[in-house]
This record gives structure tokens, C-alpha cells and sequence, in this order.
């Protein structure tokens, strides 16, 4: 017998034999069922908002802000600038004219749903071609605001996370009273936080005067980003720059997604080095109550290498199953949860839904058979190591 | 204590599981540290004991400014002792991942109303009468090493320079403080400073971020918010006052339940782990049944083989335990927030400490209680005769 065959039936013995250790299986099984979870759980937060601040972007709008601002929130044009920009080169014109949308982002103090106390809610005051340059935000119930008035349509999102925000009724901010005419969606993402007014009742609620904060403008090709960008640098009037909304949200969600990475790859981290001492006594338990059997069969002539191999197996064996089980919890329990948070770096209220991604869950079984094979190593070494005659004469 | 060797030999007698036992027990407490610490973090609940404070802000929304002649007003009213204000600067230390909370305030006042900052005098004095000085946190100090007198520039965001070029402030100050839930991670400058710099331009001069009011008497607190909010009423400028507690602990909720969330979970495992390190214990004791019956044939009374086996338990509970607990603290303490400000303060209560020991100590009674009583209720020849 080669050692490949004396492996596999040293291996398929003990996996046939694991029933009798049931105990002590599954304490290991928990052990890794719980990390994995975690794992997976706090990543898929991570994940949910990722997404849903890199899937509001369009790669063929670009967003146009004040050079050197780091947000929306801090960044600002006049009218007069707007329009200058507007009829550069490399932006998407229909019938209408150019796709360019001056936008006013402000923060209201309006209550959570979850616990009644004010959040910081974007509300965005956008002309009627804002819907034409952001493609992907659809009006699904009611109709848009009308121009001049005092209403709003709401994000999807926006309208379940704070409270009173429902097709027909109306919220008071400051002396001003508002009447939701609407709810767009935006496929579930980041977009359906905000709340949308037209821009020009926005501005003297707000005391801003003629100004606007960016400028998002539908390019004419997916290249035309250079152009435009050409043309915005050697006008000696203006003092802006130009990226695509995705490289913008990406940036816009780099801090809350480091902040929740660091908290759980650190949480999942020591976990998961609980959990491999765990898996060490275990294997170390089904080494030692095995090691008759394990002597007789080195007495056969069976190799080394074949002990440490059905051994690792065992465990590989077992935290998959910990792995595969522990994912399932997870996704059961938190994919889609829908919440919603304070983005640090605009200030504001973002909705997104927590996504168990196959990826994910993929890096969760890795992760987990790492940690059985880790635990696994030292007790398997121990078992081929294990002089013949002491182990044949224990008890 | 003469029984002592005795408990140490069982735990060496199988080094390893013990090892390993020790380190899932370690690991475990040393989470619950941490877990505790971030906990309190995102609630917020620290609290500066009798700091009773009002945040005065614009109603409709955080972002707008409220007129600089506000203070004149609040100030004379009746019931309010004193009066600071403070705008969020944003600016940026050479790259925006330099993150660190940096505000204007009016530097006599703000010092008044919150004298847990500590700060040597003679700094104190120069930063006073330094109109480009700067007062800085001890934590953002240690983190550029900064020393008193260095020149440090700040890229306006919010509040630009006319020329567009970064502001330059002069470190006169560094502030520390004993309550842990001071966050010494800011940076103040002087109001009259920007203030005067951006004079001529359109926007933001003369308008503060918000007041922070200390009443005369603190039971007095919501009728005072309620009448400075009445003073400004049908304004254009409408105010919103409640207590700082309140303030802040609404801002924890807008971070919301994900850090409710991972604390769950995070806790749900730290059981789990418990749970399989305590089994492991248990375990160990369990298979000497026939030794402890051996001990009871030798004379050992009941008594004192259940002290001996709870002695064990509890030995390596403790062990594993508080060294956990230690290095959690040892962590917080010393290294500090690794978000630089953007959490608030990280602080490992004592109270928390007292109940991660309490389980450690019900850790290791409860592992070893069970295997114990059943040992010493045992026939001793039943368990001579119980195989291993």
C-alpha cells in the first residue's frame, strides 16, 4: 500500500468513527459556527453600505464641485458659474438643452422612525433635469414636484427610515411646510436617503442666495470626461473639478467603511483565535482517545504522513460544516436587514440594506477551514508522533 | 493552601489542553474588554459628572449658522450664567485622512465653561492673547509630534482664505484632562481670527456654529432652553436648545443600531466561546473521576475534594481571565482611540471590569461545581471501577 491509499483509509476510519466523538465535535463545530458568523455578519455591513454608496454612482455622470472641496457639504458655485459650465464641451445635450443638473444639498433635523430623535436627513434641491442626467432614479409613486412649490419626493429608503415621510403627508421645517407629492426609488441605493425639492424654493429657505453646491452633468461619451475637464481648467472664470459619481461615493464611504472593517476584522480576528484553541483541544481530545487505535495501526505499518493527513481532514471536515453552518445563520439573520446610519464624512443620514454576498460568504468557509486546519496541525503532528508500545499499553 | 501543589500538578498534567484553555479563556475576557469599551463608545453614555451644559442650534438643521448677536442676547437673560460659542472649522492637516475635529471658539469663554480642559497657565496665557495660537488636544499633540510652539498650517474647506491658501496657526497650548471623557483629540483656534480673515466675503462672517450656555441653576435647564428657543422665535434665524447629554446622545443615535449590531453579535460568540472553553474545563475534570475517588479512599473528605476541584477551575479561570481583562485595559488605555476623534472617547469603565471578573469567577465555579458534586457523590467503588 501506497501512502495516498494508507491516507485515505486512515482518514475514511476516523471520519466513520466521528459519531462516537459527537461531543466533542460539536463544541468545535459551535466554536467555529460562531466566528464565522460574526465574520460574516459584521462584513456584511460593510458590504450592504459599500454598496449601496457605490451603486447610487453612474460612471457616465460626473459630479462638478469646487476644487478642494471633500464633499458636497463643503463645496459651492453661483448661479452664473452653473451656467457657464453647462455649455463646455463633453456634456450630453437633448432637446431640452445640456443634461446639467445645479444641485443645492442641505441637512434637515427630522426625526428617525427607529427612535424619534432628529437625524441629520439630506434633502437635495434639483431643477426638472436632474431626473434626465441621474438616469437611475425613478419616480414610483405620485409624480414629481411641481416648480415653485412647496413640496418634496422622497427616497424609498428615506420614506421607511424617518418618520411622517408617506405619500400625502406633509412636515414642517423651520416655517416652511412641505407636502411629499412622491417616492422614487433608485435600485436600492444610497440616492433613496434624500429627500428632492426644487432647488429654487430651496435656496431663500436657506438663505443662499443664487448658489448651488455641484453640478452633475450626463457626459456625451464615457471618454468625454477629459474634455470636459480640459475645457473646465483653462477657463480662468472658474475654479472647479470634475470626477465621476462613482470615484466620488467611493471616497465619500472610505471612512465608515474602515471604521466598521477595523472593528470586525479586529472582533472576527480574536474570535476566530478562540475559536482555533477550541478546535485544538478538540482535535487533541479525538487524538487522545483514539490513541490505541492510532498505535495499532502505526503497529500495521501504516505511515506517518497518513496519521497527520486523516487527522487534518477530520478537522478540515468539521469546520466545514461549522463554516457552511455559520454562514447560513448569517445570511438568515442579516442579509437585507435594512438600516440606516450617520455618514461621518457628509454629515447625513445614509439607508442601506446589509448584504450576505456569495463572496462573502465564500471568504467566511475559507477562513473557517484555515482555522480547523491551524488547530488541526499540532494534535495531528502529536498523533504521528505518538510512541507505538506507550500507546498500546494505555488503558 | 497546604493542598496547593496538589491543584497545580492536575493543571500541568496535561499541559497542552491547559495551554489552550488558558488562551481561549484569555481571549475571551480580553474581547469582552474591548467589546465593553466600544459599546459605550457608540452609545455614548459617558458623561461628565455635573456638567450641566445647554448646545444651542439652528432649528431646521445643524449646518446652518446662527448670528454671532445671539450672544448678547442669551447672555442677558436672566437664569443663564455664561455663554461660549463654536463653529466647525473642517480643515484639513496636509491630507484628509489626518482626520482630527478642529474648531473656532472664543477662547476666554469656552475656558470658563468647560474647566475640565487642564492646561498649563502659562500656556493658557499665551493662547489667550495669541491671536493665530492654537490650543490642541494631548492625544492629536502626540500623534503629529507637536510641540508648544510649532507652526502648523490647516487647508480651509469650509472657511477659505481669500488667497486660497492654507491657514497657519501656532501651537501656544496643549490641553490634557483627567476625566476620560474629555476628548483630547481637538484643535481651537481663535473665532476673531477666521472671523476677521474671511470679513469680506460673502458668506459666514459674523455667524457662529453653535452656543454652548451654562445655566445658574441646573433644574432650571428645560424651562431655560425653552425661553431662549421663545426669544428667537419667527426670526429668521429659529433656535433648537436641549441639555449636551441630550445632544450628544442623539447624535449616537444617528449612528444607530450597527453598532448595537455587531455588539450582539460580537456577544453572542464571546457566549459561545465561553460556553466551549468552559466544556474543555468541565472535561478535564471529568475523566479523573476515579482519582478523586482515590482521594476520598485516602480520607479526603467530601468537602474538601469539591475545594480542591473548584480551586482548579477557578485557578485557571483566573488565570486566563484577568489577564484578558488587563490587556483590554492595557489597550484602551494606552494606545488609545485608533479612530483619532471621530469615535468619541474610548474608556474600559470599572464598572465593566467588576462584571467581566464576576464571570470570570462564575466561569470557573460553574465549570468545576458539576464535575465536583457528581465526584463527590459518587460510590467510591463505582468509581474506582468507572473506566477512564
Amino acid at each position: 500500500m501506497n501512502w495516498l491509499t494508507q491516507a485515505f483509509a486512515v482518514t475514511g476510519v476516523n471520519l466513520r468513527s466521528m459519531r462516537e466523538r459527537l461531543g466533542s465535535s460539536a463544541v468545535a463545530i459551535v466554536g467555529i459556527v460562531g466566528v464565522v458568523m460574526v465574520f460574516v455578519g459584521v462584513l456584511s455591513i460593510a458590504e450592504g453600505f459599500r454598496s449601496a454608496m457605490q451603486e447610487r454612482g453612474d460612471p457616465d455622470v460626473a459630479l462638478i464641485m469646487r476644487s478642494g472641496a471633500d464633499s458636497e457639504m463643503t463645496s459651492g458655485m453661483t448661479g452664473e458659474h452653473a451656467r457657464i459650465i453647462q455649455d463646455k464641451p463633453g456634456i450630453a445635450r437633448d432637446a431640452t438643452g445640456p443634461l446639467a443638473s445645479p444641485e443645492l444639498l442641505v441637512i434637515v433635523g427630522h426625526p428617525l422612525q427607529r427612535s424619534g430623535t432628529d437625524a441629520n436627513v439630506p434633502l437635495r434641491g434639483v431643477e426638472a433635469v436632474a431626473l434626465r442626467v441621474h438616469s437611475n432614479i425613478k419616480i414610483v409613486e405620485g409624480r414629481m414636484f411641481d416648480r415653485g412649490r412647496n413640496e418634496i419626493v422622497v427616497g424609498r429608503a428615506a420614506s421607511r427610515q424617518f418618520s411622517g415621510l408617506t405619500l400625502g403627508s406633509s412636515v414642517t421645517w423651520g416655517e416652511n411646510v412641505w407636502h411629499v407629492v412622491g417616492i422614487f426609488e433608485a435600485g436600492g441605493s444610497a440616492a433613496e436617503t434624500e429627500l428632492w425639492c426644487d432647488a429654487k424654493v430651496l435656496q431663500p429657505a436657506y438663505r443662499r442666495g443664487n448658489t448651488y453646491q455641484s453640478l452633475s452633468v450626463r457626459l456625451a461619451s464615457h471618454d468625454s470626461l477629459d474634455t470636459l475637464k480640459g475645457a473646465l481648467t483653462t477657463d480662468p472664470r472658474l475654479n472647479v473639478s470634475a470626477m465621476r459619481e462613482p470615484e466620488y461615493y467611493a471616497r465619500e464611504s472610505t471612512t465608515l467603511q474602515t471604521v466598521i472593517r477595523t472593528i470586525g476584522f479586529a472582533i472576527a480576528g480574536l474570535m476566530g483565535l478562540g475559536a482555533i484553541f477550541a478546535a485544538v483541544n478538540t482535535m487533541y481530545n479525538a487524538v487522545a482517545s483514539r490513541s490505541r487505535d492510532i498505535a495499532t495501526l502505526r503497529a500495521l505499518g501504516f505511515g506517518g504522513v497518513p496519521v497527520v493527513i486523516s487527522v487534518l481532514a477530520e478537522a478540515a471536515v468539521l469546520s466545514v460544516v461549522g463554516g457552511l453552518i455559520g454562514g447560513l445563520f448569517a445570511w438568515a439573520a442579516f442579509d437585507g436587514y435594512q438600516t440606516s446610519t450617520m455618514n461621518f464624512q457628509t454629515f447625513s443620514q445614509v439607508a442601506f440594506a446589509f448584504a450576505v454576498t456569495p463572496a462573502l460568504l465564500f471568504r467566511g468557509l475559507l477562513y473557517a477551514v484555515a482555522m480547523g486546519l491551524l488547530g488541526g496541525l499540532f494534535p495531528a503532528i502529536r498523533a504521528a508522533r505518538l510512541p507505538i508500545v506507550t500507546a498500546l499499553r494505555q488503558l | 493552601m497546604k493542598f496547593f501543589p496538589i491543584v497545580w500538578r492536575n493543571l500541568l498534567r496535561r499541559k497542552v489542553r491547559t495551554i489552550f484553555t488558558l488562551l481561549s479563556v484569555f481571549v475571551a475576557f480580553l474581547l469582552f474588554g474591548l467589546l465593553m469599551t466600544i459599546r459605550v463608545a457608540f452609545s455614548r453614555e459617558i458623561t461628565i459628572a455635573g456638567a450641566e451644559r445647554l448646545v444651542t442650534i439652528d432649528r431646521i438643521s445643524l449646518i446652518n449658522p446662527l448670528p454671532l448677536a445671539y450672544s448678547n442676547q442669551i447672555q442677558t437673560t436672566e437664569a443663564v450664567a455664561d455663554i461660549t460659542h463654536l463653529n466647525w472649522f473642517g480643515g484639513i492637516y496636509q491630507e484628509p485622512k489626518n482626520f482630527f475635529p478642529n474648531m473656532a471658539v472664543d477662547a476666554e469663554s469656552y475656558l470658563r465653561l468647560y474647566p475640565e480642559l487642564q492646561i498649563p497657565d502659562d500656556q493658557k496665557k499665551r493662547w489667550v492673547s495669541d491671536r493665530t495660537g492654537a490650543l490642541v488636544g494631548i492625544e492629536t499633540a502626540k500623534r503629529f509630534g507637536w510641540k508648544v510652539g510649532d507652526r502648523v498650517p490647516l487647508q480651509g474647506v469650509i472657511y477659505r482664505r481669500a488667497d486660497g491658501g492654507p491657514w497657519e496657526f501656532t501651537i501656544d497650548a496643549i490641553y490634557d484632562s483627567t476625566e476620560k471623557a474629555v476628548p483630547k483629540t481637538n484643535f481651537f483656534f481663535h473665532y476673531e481670527y477666521m472671523n476677521e480673515t474671511i470679513r469680506e466675503q460673502a458668506y459666514g462672517h459674523d455667524m457662529v456654529g453653535w452656543y454652548v450656555i451654562r445655566v445658574k441653576d441646573p433644574s432650571q435647564s428645560e424651562a431655560v432652553a425653552k425661553k431662549i428657543d421663545a426669544m428667537f422665535a419667527n426670526s429668521a434665524h429659529e433656535t433648537k436648545t436641549s441639555t449636551e447629554k441630550a445632544f450628544v446622545s442623539g447624535f449616537a443615535k444617528q449612528i444607530g443600531d450597527i453598532g448595537r449590531i455587531m455588539i450582539a453579535i460580537a456577544s453572542a460568540v464571546l457566549f459561545t466561546i465561553l460556553l466551549v472553553s468552559g466544556n474543555t474545563m468541565a472535561q478535564a475534570i471529568r475523566e479523573r473521576t476515579n482519582e478523586l475517588a482515590l482521594l476520598k479512599t485516602l480520607g479526603f473528605a467530601d468537602g474538601r475534594i469539591l475545594r480542591l476541584v473548584l480551586a482548579e477551575s477557578v485557578l485557571l479561570a483566573v488565570l486566563g481571565g484577568f489577564l484578558g481583562l488587563g490587556l483590554a485595559w492595557a489597550l484602551v488605555d494606552f494606545i488609545g482611540d485608533p479612530t483619532h476623534g471621530m469615535l468619541p472617547p474610548l474608556d474600559l469603565r470599572n464598572r465593566d471590569v467588576l462584571l467581566g471578573a464576576a464571570i470570570v469567577v462564575f466561569l470557573g465555579v460553574a465549570t468545576g461545581l458539576i464535575p465536583a458534586v457528581q465526584a463527590s457523590r459518587l460510590r467510591i467503588v463505582d468509581a474506582l471501577r468507572k473506566p477512564v
